[in-house]
């Protein structure tokens, strides 16, 4: 009578599978693009101190979207495992592919053996001596590593919005062309009408290949300003038909998250600084077998494809 | 549910070992002290090697015969021009003052010159240097540790230690080398750095048993360092500029080199100049080698000039 029930591998893996990508969907979607000098990281995080794009080692970044207390946990290990690596053998041995198979190793271990997968997406990126050089790995929840060329979106509405990056991306953009890009698209998240997100409510960084060591650098909110506005007019990059111009009067409060008050109740909930409100359209990062299939298709799982917020319902237990 | 995977067991086997991820510590020391102690350097740490060295001392003599030793390091204070006299208030950033700390390039193995070329001032993060005196290899070693250790307290908590901070860490980390210092290895490190709450320049000084002491002004440490700082006392003045802080510190070397035979002078034949490092609020940079080629000429000019013999 203690018997568990049976439950298929196929039935348990979705499951698992389902879980965590609910997670990942509810957090503001990183974008990762090359840029002709190098490597850009850009999310919408109002927070100056709860960083989700962060420095590994010389030439190697890293972003996260997903439970923040899980995906910091996952950085200090990778800033461990980098400088041990460097500090044993040389600073030229630590390379983004090593990095990504240690987190690959750890992600999958974690999603076939814990009682929980864990709810993050990874991007390790590393910059080269040239564009051929860069490598930009892409991690889901499952332990699948993806080698993605000159961009990646994740997050909430991964597929949409990577699909927009994809169209408006060229490989010799500058930095600014690129950030606009990053932005527009960030700001179309919703689904519904564009939106402009001002500086003060971005997380930029970037690997840049000029830089001798430490390649990795964060834009201040002023660069960031200066670089948005180089060229208001611009709109061939936007892929949004020049809907706005990527930085633009103070955004209201839009980007102050009607939804954080909420959703922060718990002090340790997934993203700190809100996280519903990307959800609003279906979720779009599925794949639906747990490791095999590593790029998100557009695959909409039956149990949850209506555009009902699919963070409603699992509020509170992953969060302990 | 656990049917898969075989629960705990399934642990370790090409996964990263736990202590990576185990949450606390934002120090590396700490974590390969945990994780890989036998890749300390030295006893930091480990009590282990001092039978070790003890054996190298009986059967070989003197350590200090045995392994390369580095010699002078000098550091100097400056206030930067417009700031003459006044403290704290001149903190307005612009032409603030720093620090500006130089080393010769002689290393001796007893009375032999184990390196003419050596380095021994390098930089810890982006607002500090550290200068090595001593067992030249310890030494390298440990301010390798410590630049990973700095950069990697920087990567986990997202911001800078203040510069006391730094200070200290260093001092503990000395500390751990104190059976090597009973055997005749010792290592004292100078340390200075722009502290960017204050806005000025600070030197730290260090002996050998991990005692950290802020100095005044000026410093050097090392063989050579009794007559560079008696330099140093003569040519310092509260008004110096940067440039003027390197010419007090390649002439305090200069003097040190004069009297001290385990300190090298400028080599003008195969050009090689003492490492001159200035930190200021703009970070640390390396003065080119033909820069203090430049200040090392004007010295020797002067000193030609003067036409003294002693």
């Amino acid at each position: 009578m203690n018997m568990p029930f049976y439950v298929s591998p196929e039935q348990l893996m979705k499951d698992r599978a389902d879980f965590a990508r609910k997670g990942i969907a509810r957090g503001r979607s990183v974008v990762v693009l090359a840029y002709d000098g190098g490597i850009a990281f850009a999310t919408e995080n109002p927070s100056r101190a709860l960083h989700k794009i962060s420095e590994i080692y010389d030439r190697i970044g890293f972003a996260a979207v997903g439970k923040y207390n899980e995906f910091e946990n996952l950085r200090v290990a990778g800033v461990r495992y980098a400088d041990l690596r460097g500090y044993t053998y040389d600073r030229s041995d630590v390379t983004a592919r090593g990095l990504a198979n240690a987190y690959a190793q750890i992600l999958g271990t974690v999603f076939i053996t814990e009682s929980k997968p864990l709810e993050v997406e990874l991007v390790v990126a590393e910059v080269g001596a040239t564009a051929e050089d860069d490598q930009i790995y892409r991690l889901t929840y499952d332990g699948t590593v993806a080698d993605e060329h000159g961009h990646v979106v994740m997050g909430g509405q991964a597929e949409q919005l990577g699909r927009k990056v994809g169209e408006g991306w060229r490989a010799d953009m500058t930095l600014g062309e690129a950030l606009r890009l990053a932005v527009t698209v960030l700001g179309s998240s919703d689904g519904g009408t564009p939106r402009t997100i001002e500086p003060g409510q971005l997380e930029v960084a970037v690997l840049e290949r000029a830089r001798p060591r430490r390649a990795f650098r964060r834009l201040t909110r002023q660069a960031l300003a200066e670089l948005l506005a180089e060229a208001p007019g611009e709109t061939e990059s936007g892929g949004e038909g020049g809907t706005a111009t990527p930085q633009a009067a103070p955004a209201s409060s839009e980007s102050a998250e009607p939804t954080e008050s909420a959703e922060s109740t718990e002090p340790e909930s997934t993203e700190p600084t809100g996280t519903t409100e990307s959800t609003g359209s279906g979720e779009s990062t599925g794949s639906d077998e747990s490791s095999g299939a590593a790029e998100p298709s557009e695959s909409s799982d039956g149990d949850d494809s209506t555009p009902e917020p699919p963070a409603a319902p699992r509020e509170g237990p992953p969060q302990d | 549910m656990d049917g898969f995977g075989g629960g705990p067991g399934g642990r370790g086997q090409g996964r990263l070992p736990d202590a990576f991820l185990r949450p606390g510590s934002s120090s590396f020391v700490e974590f390969l002290a945990e994780h890989a102690p036998d890749r300390l350097p030295g006893a930091i740490g480990a009590g282990g090697s001092i039978g070790a060295a003890g054996a190298v001392a009986g059967q070989g003599g003197y350590p200090r015969d045995l392994a390369p030793h580095a010699t002078t390091i000098v550091a100097v204070t400056f206030d930067g021009g417009g700031a003459a006299g006044a403290d704290g208030g001149s903190a307005a950033t612009g032409s603030s003052g720093g620090v500006v700390m130089a080393g010769d390039r002689r290393a001796t193995a007893g009375p032999m010159i184990a390196s003419r070329s050596i380095e021994k001032v390098f930089p810890a993060d982006e607002y500090s240097a550290v200068g090595i005196a001593g067992a030249a290899g310890i030494g390298i070693e440990l301010v390798k540790l410590y630049q990973l250790e700095l950069e990697h307290y920087e990567k986990i908590e997202g911001s800078l230690l203040s510069l006391e901070g730094k200070a200290n860490r260093l001092a503990t980390m000395l500390r751990g080398n104190l059976p090597m210092a009973m055997q005749g290895l010792t290592v004292v490190p100078l340390f200075a750095g722009y502290d960017l709450e204050r806005n000025q320049g600070r030197i730290f000084s260090y002996d050998p048993t991990g005692g950290c002491y802020e100095e005044r002004e000026h410093h050097g440490v090392g063989s050579g360092s009794l007559f560079a700082r008696g330099a140093m006392k003569k040519l310092w003045r509260r008004d110096l500029d940067a440039a003027g802080a390197v010419g007090v510190a390649v002439e305090a070397l200069y003097d040190a080199a004069d009297d001290d035979s385990a300190t090298g002078g400028p080599d003008t034949v195969r050009r090689i100049f003492p490492v001159v490092a200035s930190v200021t609020a703009a970070g640390y940079s390396r003065l080119p080698d033909d820069d203090v080629a430049a200040v090392a000429e004007r010295i020797a000019d002067e000193r030609r000039e003067r036409g003294s013999l002693a």
